[in-house]
């Protein structure tokens, strides 16, 4: 018990409050000076955006294979299952890297797609891309369980009292799964907020136009700027506790709903 | 007739089935769709990887991997994870020990607060450390008057990497350790074991696939972190580059197959990682079933 604390202090507790003493440090004008430059609003607007559109993404696909994977059998369906979790474990640099050479103009997918006009590499779609890459088991391993203990007797009851498939599904259950649904969505956008070695490779990292908050806090750093760091350090800190709190209380909901 | 009968028996399970089931054309769409999902964000980058990695043939592969800067880079990814795994299981085991076996006031606190690193950004979790002992942190010139490099330095990297993977291994324990509950513990005790003996004899045993499941998560992690580890190494050349950063100026470099050997190392640790766990998964569901089956009889 006090070997816990005091490992916890140590790793977690110390570096956090030294932040937040540094941030104290600094005036409250100069915080929002600091915080709210032109450059740093346009990371905000890229890494909100992107991770809202590649949670948004996650949460419909993540879903889909989700149900095809708890409710069909397939050839290949373990191994999907399996797969599932493959962001999980790639190291995110490997996976910046390879999805970066999949869009290029040259790469597997990007011959077919770059002539079409979708530029998937050094974009601010590429972006959208490798966040979907990192949030994609999120979805799916919060609703499994959820699907696989639905109640097949209230989709029986369902269809005797004579409602359509498509009926059963809108009304009685897509209500059961969105609380899992909006778990997951959850998580996947407050991972894809933080996340920085995927976007490195595949965004080109243009002041502006394809830069995220976190890669902001390296150059700031490379300049040896340390105050306009941890500026932006706390703006994501504070996101990224609100989106806890969100997270908990959705969990909440989740279990009464299992309940 | 055994034809006449096989037909019936069809109609009836097809009209038995229709109120729960989507016909086979939606089924088949549907499958159809999530499957090439997966293809194109799951099977293909996999396959790429080793596909750009030999895209100059086998001898540039080795030649790449064989680099005295690369090797120097997999020698440090697996001095980080050697440290850094260890202490985070020992910490994993006393946490889920105290969470998941005593009632105290502030336990709620203290899992949010073993969760906290999993929600910080890994470049704000670097941040944190060089504000701390950085030169220009609280502890830096400290460190400096007594000769001690942490940022830009092995302890720093190992540092970053601890906090990172934190969570993993006491977060795969406590629901396990709650499942067990105290009585064999309590038993134990009670036939005259202390408390070493017990916990070496009962707990341990009770809890390893689980205690395995959260060391292959932590060390996955701990070999392939990216961010928290950027900014607090330096990236200095064949002394605090660890893989994904070689990675990352191998591309630089614009040597594409090399930074793609090195990558495919880290890919088939992925993998590796992926089988264990498939593994444990399937092993602890037999189990289950087992458990079911021996209660039933």
């Amino acid at each position: 018990m006090g070997f816990t604390l005091v490992y916890l202090s140590a790793i977690v507790l110390i570096p956090f409050a030294g932040l937040v003493l540094r941030a104290c440090e600094l005036s409250w004008a100069d915080f929002w000076r600091l915080a709210t430059t032109d450059r740093a609003l346009a990371a905000y607007r890229l890494t909100f955006g992107a991770s809202l559109i590649a949670a948004l993404a996650n949460a419909l696909f993540g879903t889909l294979v989700a149900w095809v994977l708890v409710r069909y059998s397939f050839p290949g369906r373990r191994i999907i299952d399996a797969m599932v979790d493959f962001p999980f474990a790639l190291p995110t640099a490997v996976a910046g890297l390879t999805l970066s050479s999949l869009f290029a103009a040259n790469g597997w997918l990007g011959q077919f797609l770059v002539p079409l006009g979708i530029k998937g590499a050094f974009t601010q779609l590429g972006v959208v891309i490798a966040l979907t890459f990192v949030g994609l088991p999120f979805v799916v391993r919060t609703l499994q369980p959820v699907l696989h203990n639905l109640d097949r007797e209230v989709e029986e009851a369902a269809a005797t009292l004579g409602a359509g498939r498509l009926r059963t599904f809108v009304g009685v259950i897509a209500p059961t799964l969105l609380p899992a649904v909006l778990t997951g969505f959850a998580l996947a956008f407050a991972r894809a907020i933080g996340e920085y070695g995927s976007i490195v490779f595949i965004s080109g990292n243009l002041p502006f136009k394809t830069e995220i908050a976190p890669y902001l806090i390296v150059m700031r750093l490379e300049e040896y700027d340390y105050t306009g760091a941890v500026a932006l350090a706390v703006v994501l800190l504070v996101c990224s506790f609100l989106l806890l709190g969100a997270i908990n209380l959705l969990e909440a909901w989740t279990s009464r709903f299992a309940r | 007739m055994a034809g006449t009968l096989r037909k019936n028996w069809r109609g009836h399970r097809e009209a038995s089935q229709r109120g729960t089931e989507e016909p086979p054309l939606i089924k088949w769409l549907l499958i159809g769709a999530a499957l090439s999902f997966c293809v194109v964000f799951l099977l293909l980058p996999l396959a790429n990887v080793f596909a750009q990695a030999l895209a100059k043939g086998w001898a540039f592969y080795w030649k790449s991997l064989a680099h005295p800067d690369s090797r120097a880079a997999i020698r440090l990814t697996l001095t980080v994870a050697a440290i850094s795994v260890p202490l985070n299981v020992v910490f994993g085991l006393a946490a889920a020990w105290a969470i998941a076996k005593f009632q105290f006031r502030g336990k709620s606190l203290l899992i949010t607060l073993i969760d906290l690193p999993f929600s910080v950004s890994p470049v704000v979790a670097g941040l944190m450390f060089l504000v701390l002992f950085g030169l220009q942190g609280y502890l830096g010139e400290w460190l400096q008057d007594h000769n001690l490099r942490v940022i830009f330095a092995l302890p720093g990297i190992v540092l970053a990497t601890v906090f990172i993977t934190f969570p993993f291994v006491a977060r795969e324990l406590i629901p396990v350790m709650e499942a067990t509950g105290t009585e064999q513990e309590q038993a134990a005790l009670t036939l005259g074991a202390s408390g070493w003996q017990t916990f070496w004899h009962v707990t341990l045993p009770s809890v390893k696939w689980g205690l395995l499941y959260g060391i292959i998560l932590c060390n996955a992690r701990a070999m392939g972190e990216f961010g928290a580890v950027s900014v607090v190494s330096g990236h200095i050349t064949g002394q605090t580059d660890t893989m994904p950063l070689r990675v990352e100026k191998l591309y630089n470099e614009y040597n594409a197959a090399g930074a793609f050997a090195v990558a495919s190392l880290l890919a088939l640790l992925a993998l590796f990682t992926l089988a264990i766990k498939t593994f444990l998964e399937w092993r602890q569901s037999r189990e289950f079933a087992r458990a079911r089956t021996a209660g039933r009889g």
